[in-house]
């Protein structure tokens, strides 16, 4: 059984139609690219998947598992393996990262009937992962993101992954706003992390994450739908020629 | 000639004016205490009970709340007083010589009156009883105001502290004064009067739990040049409840004072302040926690009378159902107080579409060379975050809960005193944990 099936999906917001009729299937532990010009749906899809309100559904199914997602909250998805690495990571002022990654493990393990993680077997874990990735002892005393530049913010989205272990990862623009060195950190994050039994969404407008993230398939999405799927040559062939060719397709 | 326009009195009018006629002659002090109680029940006379059209009591329009005035408080029973030694919990985490009052009424058999040098504690009955000369020097002095909660206060005060902290002590024991009410639901009229002379130092917690009792305190805290003094009051009550600190600083010295409000039926935390030398910091802060009915006053003025001081201002409040909280707060810097610096800050976070928030901040400036900012905002939690905190597997109650013990928390943290901190971070915590 394919992981996560989408199934002619319709998104609208404020009666805007953002998805239309959108199918995809992802595999376990694949590495999916979805690739689009600016306005196809990406995000949307993103927010949708994590359980985002404010998006009308209104035709069509998301299956975790062969199971529908759709009347799931976003902390259920989550317990179900679903994490959103966010485009623009939100700052929680007054709650210490650490905090908060405790928080959220606990309460996934709990949805889950696992046991809780003990205190010191908890802080030896964040230790481990988040000299990996460069974060330091300081950030993770500090309130989620505040006063993060956006390189650490990204970090701190892969350090939660990395903490939460999903089986579906969703990253949206992870490469936006990063420097070559900070996406090579978070590149090399990210591929520490798959496995066969970890499938992710790389959602990114341009090419060169891909160098660092090489995918198993490439999905083109434009005007709300997938209009173009192959291998991996695919988004070479975007960075030659733009995506304008994709632009009647859809219409 | 004006003539003095007024309406009918209501029935809580009328039940004090007898209170007063019928106790007066009881009510300790005589000479010039009896005659200042009777310029302040004239004053009240006057005026009445503040109502809407009171500026500076728009938002609680006390005639209008309160449908009757109760009787005054009787001495405290034997079963008020076994209750009384349990109250005050929210500070109990902190090491405090408690002196402990019921219905008003100071209790020494309860209180911890061993000797500190340089501490001296009385009760304001007795010390009005006798003339005493610390109290006949600053009661009604300390800042006069019109205000009618302070003339109503000032005309039946019956008992409350009096403390006397000498020059250079640094007081080695927090104290805290300790309100309880008893079973039957009366009203009290409480003065303290607490004196930190020049360079002296000390911590002063106040914790008020009341029934549907009405009560109207007053706090006259003198801080002399030098001195520091950090000032602590929660209160809970499922009355009425009207606080009045009244407060002039010196030269150099630095005051902090955090006020907590939660389960608080009807609140009026008002607070009068005067910088009176220069180089002087002072601070105010709270957190009001709201819901079902509950209604919390914070107003203030802050009146800079001498230059290079500086004032810090923030308020939070945390509304649910049909909570209903007010800001006031007056900012006055006089023509001479130069490179005066303030900084007021409120906000309140609403948690349901019934509840209200009034901000009402001000600024009078009459001097020139002054930095003196405020802000107030009102809003619900942001959607985007609580998104966030879900989509990482923290359920909708824990993320909403996370967000307002940040939101609280902010303020909390201010608290430089690590043993009130905990203590009064605990007591919001329990709040939030009791929200269903």
């Amino acid at each position: 059984m394919s992981l996560l099936e989408i199934k002619n999906l319709h998104v609208e917001v404020e009666d805007k139609k953002i998805l239309n009729g959108l199918t995809l299937t992802i595999e376990k532990g694949q590495v999916a690219a979805i690739m689009g010009p600016n306005g196809s749906g990406k995000s949307t899809l993103s927010y949708v998947l994590a359980g985002k309100d404010a998006y009308n559904i209104t035709e069509g199914d998301i299956l975790l598992d062969g199971e529908s997602i759709l009347e799931l909250a976003p902390d259920e998805r989550a317990a179900k393996g679903i994490f959103l690495a966010f485009q623009y990571p939100v700052e929680v002022p007054g709650v210490a990262t650490m905090t908060f990654l405790r928080t959220a493990l606990n309460a996934q393990r709990k949805l889950r009937g696992e046991p809780e993680f003990s205190t010191p077997d908890f802080i030896k874990m964040v230790r481990e992962t988040s000299a990996k990735l460069g974060v330091s002892q300081e950030h993770l005393r500090r309130a989620v993101n505040v006063g993060f530049s956006g390189g650490e913010k990204k970090r701190n989205e892969i350090l939660q992954m990395a903490i939460l272990q999903p089986r579906l990862a969703i990253l949206d623009e992870t490469d936006s706003g990063l420097d070559i060195d900070a996406l090579k950190t978070v590149s090399e994050g990210v591929n520490r992390l798959r496995s066969p039994e970890r499938s992710m969404i790389v959602i990114t407008h341009y090419q060169r994450l891909l160098n660092y993230i090489v995918p198993d398939v490439v999905h083109v999405m434009s005007k709300g739908r997938v209009v173009k799927s192959g291998g991996k040559e695919l988004a070479l062939e975007l960075e030659a020629k733009g995506y304008a060719q994709y632009a009647d397709e859809a219409a | 000639m004006n003539a003095e326009v007024r309406a009918i009195k209501t029935p809580a009018e009328q039940a004090l004016t007898s209170a007063y006629q019928d106790a007066r002659a009881a009510l300790p002090g005589k000479g010039n205490v009896a005659v200042l109680r009777d310029e302040a029940f004239n004053r009240f006379e006057a005026t009445g009970l503040p109502h809407r059209r009171v500026e500076e009591w728009k938002y609680t329009d006390l005639r209008a709340l309160m449908r009757d005035a109760l009787p005054l408080a009787a001495p405290a029973d034997a079963a008020a007083k076994v209750k009384a030694k349990d109250a005050g919990k929210v500070f109990a985490s902190v090491d405090c010589r408690r002196l402990v009052f019921v219905d008003g009424g100071f209790m020494p058999e309860l209180s911890d009156l061993s000797a500190e040098p340089g501490l001296t504690i009385g009760s304001m009955a007795a010390a009005l009883g006798k003339g005493d000369p610390l109290v006949a020097a600053h009661v009604g002095k300390v800042f006069e105001t019109d205000d009618a909660a302070v003339a109503l206060n000032t005309a039946l005060m019956g008992d409350g502290a009096v403390i006397h902290i000498a020059a250079g002590t640094v007081l080695a024991r927090t104290i805290h004064l300790v309100f309880a009410s008893g079973e039957t639901p009366s009203s009290s009229f409480i003065r303290s009067l607490i004196v930190v002379e020049k360079g002296a130092q000390a911590v002063i917690a106040e914790s008020h739990e009341s029934n549907a009792s009405q009560v109207n305190c007053a706090l006259e805290l003198v801080i002399g040049d030098g001195a520091q003094v950090d000032y602590f009051k929660a209160t809970q009550t499922r009355g009425l409840h009207v606080a009045s600190l009244l407060l002039t600083v010196g030269a150099k010295a630095a005051f902090n004072t955090f006020a907590l409000s939660s389960d608080a039926s009807l609140v009026r935390n008002q607070s009068f302040v005067r910088f009176a030398g220069e180089g002087s910091t002072g601070a105010l802060r709270g957190v009001n926690l709201l819901r079902g009915k509950d209604h919390v006053d914070t107003t203030m003025l802050i009146e800079h009378a001498a230059g290079h001081c500086a004032s810090r201002e923030q308020f939070k409040s945390v509304l649910d159902d049909q909570g209903h909280n007010v800001f006031q707060g007056k900012i006055v810097v006089k023509p001479h107080a130069q490179k005066t610096d303030t900084k007021m800050m409120t906000r309140a976070l609403l948690l349901s579409d019934e509840a209200e928030a009034d901000n009402k901040p001000e600024l009078e400036i009459f001097a020139d060379d002054v930095v003196c900012g405020h802000g107030a905002t009102a809003g619900a939690l942001d959607p985007g975050l609580k998104f966030y905190l879900m989509s990482r597997g923290i359920d909708d109650k824990q993320a909403e809960a996370l967000l307002i013990q940040a939101f609280i928390g902010e303020t909390i943290e201010e608290v430089a005193h690590e043993g009130f901190r905990d203590a009064l971070m605990t007591a919001a915590l329990s709040w939030l944990e009791s929200r269903a």
